[in-house]
């Protein structure tokens, strides 16, 4: 195991930001720590990497107890959610600095430096802009030059605490990709915290799912998304619909198909994507109604609504298979759910 | 001229600092240059060069400048320790910082010379146990001038050190840099021009300084004479001219020490990248 945490707990005051965390993460992975603001997740990254204590619990990298060790010991890479670029200092001193600060044993010779810091600057596909000051230079060059100064100390873990967070919507879609890739060529264990699900389902090889201090689950995308833990995992990852079964939903649920007999919950979740929906005949006694549609790109979202219900279930299809119903706002629709998740 | 501007009202305020600058500073200043002016550059010269005039000089800037840095060197520490700890009785000593301003610089005075004379309680201490006198010396002008310095230099690092991004010092430490190399690396590049620019006006401060200082000094010619107490004694012989050609050069002096300041703060901005 590349990092391993055993049995955390934080507590500011009285709040708990972290309640008796374990997790292991193998080496090269890039795992995203994901949950809603609040969660626990930077303190855990924070913990992890030796910037704050936990109140219990142990820290292992690379096999090593690193509990009682101070940052500088931990040999990680660190980039913070504000980038926290030395603003004194040009871009270039900014990546060198962790090279320039070793004991002097330790320490490169200048030209040497000079050499690595242009192949990390590179590497970023930022060289030209060496001599800027950090004030001078875009959030999404900011965030790059923050992970090559990271980089530079060739640390054994990469920790990133929103790094994406802070950018706009454009450059976040491309800086993604750019991570993936570079994880992927230098296959450093890396962990990142997001609160973006959407984010965590594109970048990660593993999402780690927390709420209240607590994990909720670990696995693969697909793994979270098709086979969700609890009813918060489920309703954090993606859309999906919720019936709760004590509440008259019972006999439409069986309607639309979907079987109640060995039923292993009183929750329905249902993805918009599990629900097909077909125009009814004119006397029918379809009781769903379409109120309303949008365009989602390569997706239809369509809005339908039980006969004496004020809540909307969503479905979702490709655009083409939408037109092919040729469905209007007000068109009595049959809908038949081919997938749910039970939860208590 | 009919220029159209984002910001209205440049017109009216332009015209209120002009007056205000002509009212206020120019006229009394250049009166001060009328004055000198009925001094012949010989006569001039002679006072400038009389030694007792001299040496007050060097009392005054020399003391002003000594005391400038090491109230720099405390402010920091207490500007530091007021921002980054929390301690009990953080407000009663913040608020304390601020009394050199507020009371009358000639109680700060006397309270100084009866602390540091050589029976004061301080004092006694001090020439007891090293033989050092510090009332009446320079030694004694200095710590005057440190009492009234240092809340310039407080006051100044103060809001600088709140708005200091701390995960700098966090990057620092996770790129393998020991606490003293982030100190001075990282902190103090950032925080230099702040305490320049209180170091500076603390020394502007204290050379001028009169009131808490004359006490404390005692005021003997060529050892603890300051030049304010030299302007006095001119005064009090009638002696418009010479108190004005006196005053006329340390005005000279201060400006272009300050410029001087103001040269190197520019110069630390502009290499630690912050123009």
């Amino acid at each position: 195991m590349s990092i391993s945490v055993n049995n955390i707990s934080k507590h500011f005051g009285a709040f708990t930001a972290l309640d008796n965390i374990s997790l292991d993460i193998p080496e090269g992975e890039l795992v995203a720590l994901l949950g809603p603001s609040g969660c626990g997740k930077t303190t855990l990254l924070r913990i992890i990497a030796g910037l704050e204590q936990a109140d219990q619990g142990d820290v292992f990298l690379k096999g090593d107890k690193v509990t009682d060790q101070p940052v500088k010991n931990r040999q990680i890479g660190f980039v913070f959610q504000h980038y926290a670029l030395f603003r004194h200092m040009t871009v270039f001193e900014n990546v060198a600095f962790g090279l320039r600060v070793k004991p002097r044993r330790e320490r490169l010779g200048e030209a040497i430096i000079r050499k690595k810091v242009h192949d990390l600057l590179s590497l970023v596909q930022l060289d030209w802009l060496h001599d800027r000051y950090p004030d001078q230079l875009s959030g999404g060059q900011r965030q790059r030059i923050a992970l090559a100064r990271a980089l530079a100390v060739e640390p054994s873990v990469l920790l990133l605490d929103e790094p994406f967070g802070a950018l706009d919507a454009s450059v976040r879609k491309d800086l993604r990709q750019w991570l993936r890739n570079l994880h992927h060529d230098l296959n450093v264990t890396s962990i990142f915290v997001t609160h973006d699900q959407e984010e965590a389902m594109e970048v990660a090889s593993q999402v780690v799912v927390l709420n209240h201090g607590r994990i909720e689950q670990q696995g693969s995308p697909s793994d979270i998304y098709d086979h969700p833990a609890n009813a918060f995992v489920s309703r954090f990852i993606g859309q999906t619909n919720v019936f709760d079964l004590d509440e008259q939903d019972n006999d439409w649920l069986q309607t639309a198909g979907l079987s109640t007999a060995h039923q292993k919950g009183k929750i329905v979740h249902v993805r918009p994507h599990d629900i097909v929906i077909e125009k009814s005949s004119a006397n029918s006694d379809a009781f769903v109604t379409l109120k309303d549609w949008q365009h989602l790109g390569s997706l239809i979202r369509v809005e339908l609504v039980k006969n004496g219900s004020a809540a909307s279930v969503y479905a979702e299809m490709p655009n083409d298979q939408f037109k092919r119903l040729h469905l209007n706002k007000g068109d009595k629709v049959d809908l038949r759910i081919r997938h749910a998740h039970w939860f208590h | 001229m009919a220029q159209s501007n984002i910001m209205p009202g440049f017109r009216p305020a332009i015209s209120f600092t002009l007056v205000y600058l002509v009212l206020i500073v120019l006229i009394p200043l250049s009166a001060m240059l009328l004055k000198t002016f009925q001094l012949s550059l010989d006569e001039y010269w002679a006072i400038l060069t009389n030694p007792r005039v001299q040496a007050s000089f060097r009392i005054s800037f020399g003391a002003a400048l000594i005391a400038a840095v090491v109230a720099g060197v405390f402010g920091f520490i207490i500007a530091w320790s007021l921002v980054r700890y929390s301690f009990p009785g953080k407000r009663v000593f913040d608020a304390l910082i601020d009394l050199p301003f507020a009371l009358p610089t000639a109680v700060a005075g006397i309270v100084l010379a009866t602390i540091y004379e050589p029976r004061g309680w301080i004092g006694k201490l001090v020439m007891d146990s090293t033989g050092i006198q510090i009332a009446y010396k320079p030694l004694g002008i200095t710590f005057a001038l440190i009492f009234i310095g240092l809340p310039f230099v407080v006051r100044t690092i103060e809001p600088v050190l709140q708005e200091f991004d701390t995960a700098m010092e966090e990057a620092a430490a996770s790129l393998g840099a020991t606490r003293l190399q982030t100190f001075i690396k990282v902190i103090l590049p950032n925080i230099l021009p702040a305490t320049i620019t209180g170091i500076a006006l603390a020394f502007a401060r204290g050379v001028g300084e009169y009131g808490s200082v004359i006490f404390i000094a005692g005021n003997m010619p060529y050892i603890s004479e300051i030049v304010p107490l030299l302007i006095i004694t001119k005064l009090e012989q009638y002696d418009y001219a010479g108190a004005t050609a006196i005053g006329l050069t340390m005005l000279i002096l201060s400006f272009l020490l300050l410029l001087l300041i103001n040269g190197l703060q520019w110069w630390v901005r502009r290499r630690s990248g912050q123009l």
